[in-house]
């Protein structure tokens, strides 16, 4: 594709977004003589204003991109920096908000307009996307003067966050490391093991995978308070919650994986008169490995709902699920959004390190191979 | 048809047989219990008879369950003195009402979801600004409990002034939206570039493009993920009804049965809760197959 090709259709010249910033900022001029209420800081309107006719120029995206970012972030620090009074912004301030936003996103179209981008840019879009969400969180609910009994600004919450750390860490060990982790292990062991078991019998299979797939479609979320009548409020009851969660999902993904080898393969093995058990390790495990990571990823996200949820059942006075339901009834709801920002850290990470565990065992599986 | 249900049947005669092994050996303490605080000695027979009828045992029977089950939809309501039958509306300890109360809320949830992941999907497919900086999210957001914030949107709507159904939707709509996102955005990009060629040498214009190639093409895609995402906005539905303090649905009668030890109640409203989840997803199975089936999949 030509360059010249290349400019119009990331739509260089005419470019809407830019002209939406200078529009944000005539609004904003506009805005000084309708409405009484505070601005924005100066240099904020003189970012914009560089951003956008930046915006205009005939530049190559690799040069533009970076350029309105960077401007969009001083932009945004700056409007932080000089916040009004809760309740006092007037038109000017959250028209220049939009154009802040506006800025932001005109950068991330340019990001996307350059061909063949690296992976690091690749990261820089979602990375970009998520300081606005976070940024737009904190100006709208401190300048909106949204009371904090209904959404915290990200500030606190962080500030929470960093104090009550002793706490958090009590209620990670109890909820992710006592309940789901254990339950999470006993579960995905047990229904490998079982699949394995049942793989003998193609009568069993036939039988098994059906009536899985549909209870691991059913809420066994709700067999919570059951299990805490039975095992008691501490974390046994979490870990037997999570246990049933993730039994069948991994029971019906490794029963399909067990016969994911093909009929050639096995007759392969039948003529090196190779054992049961010498095809079950050497072909149908491993051939079975991508369907039992599959089932092992989604369990991550639901042992953690499982041990999560089953606390608002009854736990003892530590643990995630407690600490949010409790919180939420005082009202603290930034040590509530503290704990799911642990929830969600930790979701992640296992889920990261599940993933990278299934890159190291199956690095010769096609979905696995560097494109 | 025989090979294929037979089976099928096998595991679950063996399932319900080991159930009714576990309720005899569950609740035979309390039998003998019992029986020794009256100082009577319960023979064999006597004992697994009295196991598989307490009134609040550790483990309901199968058969207790399905009796409880029938006393609180058909009886409670044909029958019971606040039944719809007497009074003209349901009666708010059946299990029909906290059902529907729970329904309302998953469908209003999932058609909220359905409806914002198409969109979103269809925002993904067409802008790469889109694709680079929100795509990344929705997959990360699967691995994250979202479940977690329910009491927190349930109190915080109720301290603006939403209670009810709207909340509860609201729950529902985002479990059930990611899934639909994800599979709708695999869906319109399934086409090949062949086929998109085909079209070019049409000088089909973008909006046919979609309409004619990559909608009827993301079918079946739409329908798997529905499938995942009504089930989703159950779960939403029935845990958005904890935090309310146990008023009505069904996620409130599992409270509730858990706060008064009221075995039978629990397990006869998560079988409620099972048996809406099957129907639902069965019933969107149906709409697959006779969808897909009219537009030509699998032929």
């Amino acid at each position: 594709m030509s360059g010249a090709r290349r400019m119009a259709r990331a739509g260089i010249g005419g470019d809407p977004l830019s002209w939406a910033v200078l529009g944000a900022l005539a609004l904003a001029a506009a805005g000084t003589e309708i409405s009484a209420g505070a601005a924005a800081p100066v240099s904020v309107y003189l970012l914009l204003m560089a951003g956008g006719l930046a915006g205009l120029a005939r530049l190559d995206p690799r040069a533009a991109a970076p350029l309105l970012i960077a401007g969009a972030g001083a932009a945004a620090a700056a409007l932080v920096a000089g916040l009004p009074a809760p309740g006092t912004a007037g038109l000017p301030f959250w028209a220049a908000v939009a154009g802040v936003w506006l800025l932001a996103w005109a950068g991330v179209t340019r990001l996307s307009a350059i061909a063949r981008l690296p992976l690091a840019g690749r990261l820089v879009a979602p990375f970009v996307f998520g300081l606005t969400l976070l940024w737009l969180w904190e100006v709208c609910t401190r300048a909106g003067g949204v009371p904090s009994v209904i959404l915290p600004p990200p500030s606190a919450i962080a500030a929470r966050f960093v104090v009550s750390t002793h706490i958090l860490w009590v209620d990670f060990v109890q909820t992710f490391v006592k309940g789901a982790l254990s339950g999470y292990a006993i579960g995905c062991g047990a229904a490998i093991i079982l699949a394995v078991a049942v793989d003998r019998s193609g009568f069993l299979k036939r039988g098994l995978l059906p009536v899985g797939n549909f209870l691991a479609a059913l809420p066994i979320v709700g067999t919570a308070p059951i299990m805490v009548m039975w095992f008691g409020f501490d974390w046994q009851s979490k870990s037997a919650v999570v246990v049933a969660m993730v039994f069948f999902p991994m029971l019906v993904n490794t029963v399909q994986g067990l016969s994911a080898s093909e009929a050639m393969q096995r007759d392969q093995m039948h003529t090196w008169s190779a054992s049961y058990w010498q095809s079950l390790r050497y072909l149908r495990l491993p051939a079975a490995l991508p369907f039992i990571f599959n089932g092992l990823k989604i369990c991550t996200t639901l042992a953690l709902i499982g041990a999560i949820v089953a606390e608002f059942f009854g736990s003892p006075t530590r643990g995630m699920g407690f600490r949010i339901s409790t919180e939420v009834g005082r009202l603290a709801l930034d040590m509530v959004w503290a704990e799911i920002t642990v929830a969600a850290l930790a979701g992640s990470a296992f889920y990261g390190v599940v993933a990278a565990v299934e890159r190291w065992a199956t690095f010769w599986h096609p979905s696995q191979r560097p494109r | 048809m025989m090979a294929r249900v037979l089976p099928v049947l096998a595991v679950v005669g063996v399932l319900v047989a080991i159930w009714y092994a576990a309720a005899v050996s569950m609740n035979a303490p309390w039998s003998r219990d019992q029986a020794q605080r009256a100082g009577t000695e319960l023979s064999r027979a006597e004992l697994v008879t009295d196991t598989l009828s307490q009134r609040r045992p550790r483990l309901p029977a199968p058969h207790q369950v399905a009796q409880e089950l029938w006393n609180s939809t058909w009886v409670e309501e044909v029958h019971g003195r606040r039944g719809i039958v007497n009074t003209g509306t349901l009666s708010n300890r059946s299990l029909i009402y906290h059902g529907w109360i729970t329904l309302s809320a998953t469908l209003l949830g999932f058609a909220f979801g359905t409806g914002l992941g198409i969109v979103i999907a269809v925002a993904i497919v067409h802008s790469r600004a889109m694709d680079l900086s929100v795509m990344p999210w929705v997959i990360a957001s699967q691995t994250i409990p979202i479940l977690a914030l329910a009491p927190m949107i349930i109190v915080v709507m109720a301290a603006v002034g939403l209670t009810g159904l709207v909340p509860k939707a609201i729950i529902s709509t985002y479990l059930s939206f990611f899934p639909v996102t994800v599979g709708m955005v695999a869906g319109l990009r399934s086409p090949g570039a062949m086929q998109f060629d085909l079209l070019r040498t049409y000088s089909a214009s973008g909006l046919q493009a979609f309409v004619m190639l990559r909608l009827p093409a993301s079918m079946p895609y739409l329908f798997a993920s529905l499938k995942v995402a009504i089930a989703a906005a159950l779960i939403g539905a029935i845990v958005g009804e904890l935090p309310t303090g146990a008023v009505a649905g069904l996620g409130a009668r599992l409270l509730a049965g858990s706060y008064f030890g009221q075995t039978l109640q629990i397990w006869s409203a998560l079988f409620a809760a099972a048996i809406l989840a099957a129907a639902m997803i069965g019933l969107v199975g149906l709409v697959q197959r006779v969808v897909l089936a009219r537009m030509g999949f699998g032929r």
